[in-house]
């Protein structure tokens, strides 16, 4: 990628920030964190990776992405309202009780959702059906599917990772968003789910790691995805979770809640000053 | 019912799957190593491509066939019924039954009749949980015939399905040339007034004797078999309770949660109608011959005749 669309990237990313501050603002409540980290490669996805299309979301050839971490759903949503799947004013309305843009995706209300998640562990044996359903009918899409850490701690995502790799399925993408916090502490202190590449190595994934809030990297680990045949394929991205929002940077009380109006308005400032600088770079 | 020919419901289900498999293209059967039992192997055999083994991994191979029918697939899982309904129930309530994907559950070994494995296979708690997912439709055959046309039936409906099939070899007293069946209605197999036996599952074949027995008896029972739990046949059981006044529910599970509390709730908004259910009194299993099982715990026409009795002598 050329310097103006790395710089387009970002900016997105940071734009998608605002929606989850503002979301999770609006809702006072959501999980901001998990949604931070992983807004760098939600914007990838959805801006550069993903072969789908707004205007006709159910597209049956379309690439899927699944949620695992289902609990970031502010980060989602503000991608696909970003690309054009729904209003971005919508973002406004998370949590809502007359609102399509539930707490957990919803496949059945917001456009562009994949799948129904949330609960931890089966967006990725869900992806990984999809997978093998999209090669058994000779599809040529792929799967993408992102997961938490912590997610990782349950027992069906390594019954998951299992069929993925013994039915050899090349079209599917696990990323991993290593942010180091789950809801109770630190995961090395809660329930260590390390060394995650050396797992994934020996469930027979083709593993890369690296910086997940680093678009060059994120986009050498895709193009890697792509010329991968014969094994499933991981990305483990090292990120911060709250990126982009200084108070939220890597602290365990930003899992889980919506910041109040005080907190919101520092939010947005540095937001907004860090999406002013890139815009004029 | 020396004469008559016995298979076990999950032959119907393997059977039935093979041919839909023969006639569409878009039906995609999961297993959990358990082939050989719950006779997906038939598939297997058949039509290895459309036949997908997930290993020991219940949960995981009910959201992999959520995905597969995500992209479009009539996606057919399969386990026994204490792990798919069991284990896997929050992977079948979220995955399956929040999405209201096309997936059908087939679960072989339903209740004690598994036999000599013992308590831990025999599952007589899967009625119950899977009826509290709302949309999921809960068939639970009586017969081999009757198992195939609810997995054919199951094929046709659009969202999620359980079915229920059993170990054991069963009378088949259906004739599958005249048999014709549909999701949500009740079968009349004996009318009667003074009670009315509603049964699902194997306790069907002992309902129908029952019948004939109380006839001997001076004792005019009407004999109903329910398939279909969810959505309950509520027209077809609101007349026997009305021209009865008197229903017995019989099922080879727990009487919690299962037909006869389904019954119960239905007649204690609509008609207030005095019941005895018969079924697994909230507890566990063991190890044993089936039929000497079913007999242990009640489940057999004798039962069937000494509570009938005893409910037309007090009523």
């Amino acid at each position: 990628m050329n310097d103006q669309e790395k710089k387009q990237l970002l900016v997105t990313a940071w734009k998608v920030r605002k929606g989850i501050v503002e979301s999770t603002h609006a809702a006072k409540s959501g999980h901001p964190g998990g949604s931070l980290s992983a807004a760098d490669v939600f914007t990838y996805l959805y801006f550069r990776e993903l072969n789908i299309d707004p205007k006709n979301p159910k597209w049956e050839d379309r690439d899927r992405f699944v949620l695992s971490k289902g609990h970031t759903a502010p980060g989602l949503y503000a991608a696909l309202a970003h690309r054009g799947f729904f209003p971005v004013e919508d973002l406004k309305t998370l949590r809502r009780i007359d609102s399509y843009l539930q707490g957990h995706p919803n496949m059945n209300s917001v456009p562009g959702v994949d799948m129904s998640t949330g609960s931890l562990g089966q967006g990725v044996s869900c992806a990984a059906g999809m997978a093998l359903a999209a090669r058994k009918k000779g599809m040529g899409c792929n799967v993408y599917t992102l997961l938490g850490d912590g997610e990782i701690e349950e027992g069906e995502v390594w019954e998951a990772l299992m069929f993925a790799s013994h039915y050899k399925l090349d079209n599917l993408c696990v990323i991993i968003d290593n942010n180091g916090l789950q809801i109770d502490g630190p995961i090395d202190e809660v329930m260590s789910s390390y060394p995650i590449v050396d797992k994934l190595v020996a469930f027979g994934f083709e593993t890369v790691a690296i910086d997940g809030n680093n678009f060059d990297q994120l986009e050498s680990a895709f193009e890697k995805f792509h010329r991968t045949e014969g094994k499933p394929f991981a990305i483990v991205m090292k990120t911060v979770k709250g990126l982009g929002v200084s108070f939220m940077e890597n602290n365990v009380d930003w899992h889980g809640k919506g910041p109040n109006d005080s907190e919101y308005e520092i939010a947005m400032k540095e937001l907004n000053a860090k999406l002013a600088e890139l815009e004029a770079m | 019912m020396a004469d008559v020919k016995k298979i076990a419901t999950r032959d119907g289900y393997g059977n039935a799957l093979k041919e839909l498999v023969a006639q569409h293209d878009n039906v995609i059967v999961f297993d959990a190593d358990l082939a050989g039992s719950t006779k997906t192997g038939v598939v297997r055999k058949a039509f290895p491509d459309r036949h997908v083994n997930c290993g020991i991994a219940e949960g995981n191979m009910m959201a992999v066939a959520a995905g597969a029918a995500s992209m479009g697939f009539v996606a057919f899982a399969s386990s026994f019924a204490m792990f798919a309904a069991g284990r896997a129930f929050e992977q079948v309530r979220n995955s399956i039954g929040y999405t209201g994907l096309n997936v059908k559950i087939g679960a072989s070994h339903g209740g004690i009749s598994v036999g000599e494995d013992g308590a831990s296979h025999q599952c007589c708690e899967d009625i119950a949980l899977m009826r509290t997912i709302p949309g999921m439709v809960v068939m639970n055959p009586a017969d081999e015939v009757e198992a195939r046309a609810a997995v054919k039936a199951a094929y046709e409906h659009d969202g999620p399905v359980y079915m229920r099939f059993c170990r054991l070899a069963t009378p088949v007293f259906h004739d599958p040339e005249t048999f014709s069946f549909r999701i949500g209605k009740g079968e009349v197999l004996r009318d009667g007034t003074d009670v009315a036996i509603l049964s699902t599952g194997l306790m069907t074949v002992e309902a129908i004797e029952a019948g004939k027995v109380l006839a001997e008896a001076g004792i005019s029972a009407r004999v109903i078999n329910l398939c279909t739990i969810k959505p309950l046949d509520e027209e077809l059981v609101l007349k026997a309770a009305r021209e009865c006044g008197k229903v017995i529910t019989c099922e080879e599970h727990s009487i919690i949660g299962g037909l006869g509390e389904a019954v119960c709730a239905l007649l204690s908004e609509k008609c207030p109608t005095p019941v005895r259910r018969i079924g697994v009194n909230d507890t566990f299993g063991h190890s044993g011959p089936a039929v000497a099982l079913l007999k242990e715990f009640g489940l057999s026409w004798e039962h069937i005749v000494e509570v009938a009795k005893d409910f037309c002598r007090k009523a």
